[in-house]
């Protein structure tokens, strides 16, 4: 218990439990207005239409919330210090040693997949895939309300993506993992020389497939398996497509629009699609080449 | 007393500064916001349900509140902070120690700027809930996405600046990603093919060296106190120029065309 006190009142992870609690009720709160909405067959944004004079009625509420903000700040700056540890050591590394809070998930993707993929590629898809949402979303229902019904596709694929993949990440990364960053619950003691046996496989192997023969060298049906593994994956994007394509909505969406949206679910996909893989089966690559592994 | 006033009132300086009375009028009210630089980032009249806590979260101005507030403490932690390794940490111990207000305006900088993360991603998350990136605001939802970048970037540069052991090995875990680039870092796919080596790939140009050190504190400084909240101004202010030219906040009847 002693540990989870720690981590808690760690003055730099006071903002991610404030991250927790706000999230949830933000969540709640939209999901209640989206409901009451759909069920109520108007929409509350709709009463409250008439037009108003911005001073005093906008400029009021920004300087209560201004107000608030400053208030809550002040308080929080004067009862807990930043953080300063030593002086900076090249030498001496942490253990564990972690990113700032918000690139902890993407740190713990390096667990499942390897920097370039977890620090490079998928920050990169994940900007310009938030960059693309307008113009693949081709739903013009839903514009300037909160509604499920409407957009059911849209808002779990994104809350997924935020709630799960982001947020929950980030809790994990900071209260779960300690040295070595193995698994620890928050309540346990860190044990700095915890020794956990490397088990780890690559996917062919679970079948008997050897990646690497005796001298190391790559096993060409090991690679060939991976190859066809990967791109028989991202052409699940095609079949659908043929199966699929005289419905109203990927009509709508066109062909190009949906392979671009397909590619970005796919590759959002794919992170617990591998997770289940590594937790579960002890899986480190599906596909091994001599330039790179995924 | 109120003669004084009077006449004060309808001095040439008075008048010069204040452009209308304080009567409550619809008329004042909208010179209020008109006349006043700040305020006409507002239009006059707006739709109730925009001023409604409930519908917006007030996220979005909450975050701008935010980068104002961390604009001045960065001000003032600047006159105490040296960005050269050898005076960055004791910089820091004599603004923790010695200087009059010193660990507020610290902690001010650090809580808020945490706080801004958790602002622009609560922002995001309400304005895709509300549906509110469809026509015409396309646009403004990828300056928005290129402003929580940017607000990541100057969390991530300032996180350095105090040059103690939390800093430069969060900074190396998040900096050490750069090996692995595909074609641009040494470790990535491609990279030792394209001849890229430890000191002349991308992670190089980022830290100004093989790891971080002196020059990384001080590209780092640069680009957290400079070039980043420029940047971020920049977007900033086509981000609310935009909101106004694309109709307002968004909401189920103000989408139609103007």
């Amino acid at each position: 218990m002693h540990n989870l006190w720690e981590l808690i009142s760690k003055p730099d992870n006071i903002p991610i439990v404030g991250l927790l609690f706000l999230v949830i009720g933000y969540t709640w709160w939209a999901f209640h207005k989206a409901l009451k909405n759909d069920r109520q067959g108007y929409l509350d944004e709709a009463r409250l239409n008439e037009k108003i004079q911005v001073w005093p009625n906008l400029v009021r509420v920004e300087f209560l919330a201004a107000l608030f903000v400053m208030v809550i700040l002040l308080f929080w700056s004067f009862l807990i210090d930043a953080p300063l540890e030593a002086a900076a050591n090249p030498t001496l590394t942490p253990n564990p040693s972690k990113a700032p809070w918000y690139f902890l998930g993407l740190q713990e993707m390096l667990v499942y997949f390897d920097p370039w993929i977890a620090g490079v590629v998928m920050p990169s898809i994940i900007i310009v895939g938030l960059m693309a949402i307008p113009y693949i979303d081709v739903n013009e229902k839903g514009n300037g309300y909160y509604t499920f019904k409407e957009r059911k596709f849209a808002i779990i694929t994104y809350c997924v993506g935020f709630l799960i993949l982001w947020v929950a990440l980030i809790i994990l990364g900071t209260f779960w993992r300690g040295p070595g960053w193995y698994f620890f619950f928050p309540w346990q003691e860190w044990d700095t020389h915890r020794v956990v046996a490397l088990t780890n496989v690559d996917f062919t192997e679970l079948f008997g497939i050897h990646t690497r023969f005796a001298d190391n060298s790559l096993n060409p049906l090991a690679v060939a398996i991976g190859t066809i593994i990967i791109l028989g994956y991202y052409s699940l994007a095609g079949l659908f497509w043929l199966k699929r394509k005289n419905t109203e909505i990927l009509k709508k969406l066109g062909f190009a629009k949906y392979n671009i949206t397909a590619f970005l679910f796919l590759t959002m996909a794919a992170l617990p699609i591998k997770m289940f893989l590594r937790i579960g089966f002890n899986v480190k690559y599906i596909l091994v080449t001599p330039w790179f592994n995924i | 007393m109120l003669k004084i006033r009077e006449k004060l009132q309808q001095s040439e300086v008075w008048k010069s500064i204040f452009r209308h009375n304080y009567q409550d009028t619809n008329r004042n009210r909208a010179l209020q916001i008109v006349d006043n630089v700040f305020l006409h980032l507002h239009p006059v009249r707006i739709q109730r349900h925009a001023t409604n806590v409930g519908f917006t979260w007030g996220m979005g101005g909450i975050t701008f509140l935010l980068f104002i507030i961390l604009t001045i403490t960065g001000v003032i932690l600047m006159f105490y902070y040296r960005p050269a390794s050898e005076y960055a940490y004791e910089d820091m111990k004599y603004l923790m120690n010695d200087v009059a207000f010193g660990p507020l305006i610290r902690n001010m900088h650090r809580w808020a700027a945490h706080a801004m993360v958790i602002t622009v991603m609560l922002h995001m998350f309400r304005v895709f809930l509300t549906g509110s990136y469809k026509p015409p605001r396309q646009f403004n939802w990828v300056v928005g996405v290129l402003l929580l970048v940017l607000t990541l970037l100057l969390s991530f540069t300032g996180y350095l600046l105090p040059w103690d052991q939390l800093a430069i090995w969060a900074v190396t875990v998040g900096t050490n990603m750069a090996r692995a680039t595909p074609l641009l870092g040494h470790e990535g796919p491609f990279g030792a093919a394209l001849g890229m080596r430890i000191d002349n790939d991308v992670r190089f140009v980022l830290l100004g060296g093989t790891q971080v050190g002196p020059p990384t504190l001080l590209r780092f400084y640069v680009g957290h106190c400079i070039f980043l909240p420029l940047i971020a101004s920049i977007f900033m202010i086509v981000h609310f120029w935009r909101i106004r030219k694309d109709g307002g906040i968004s909401g189920p009847t103000s989408t139609t065309k103007e």
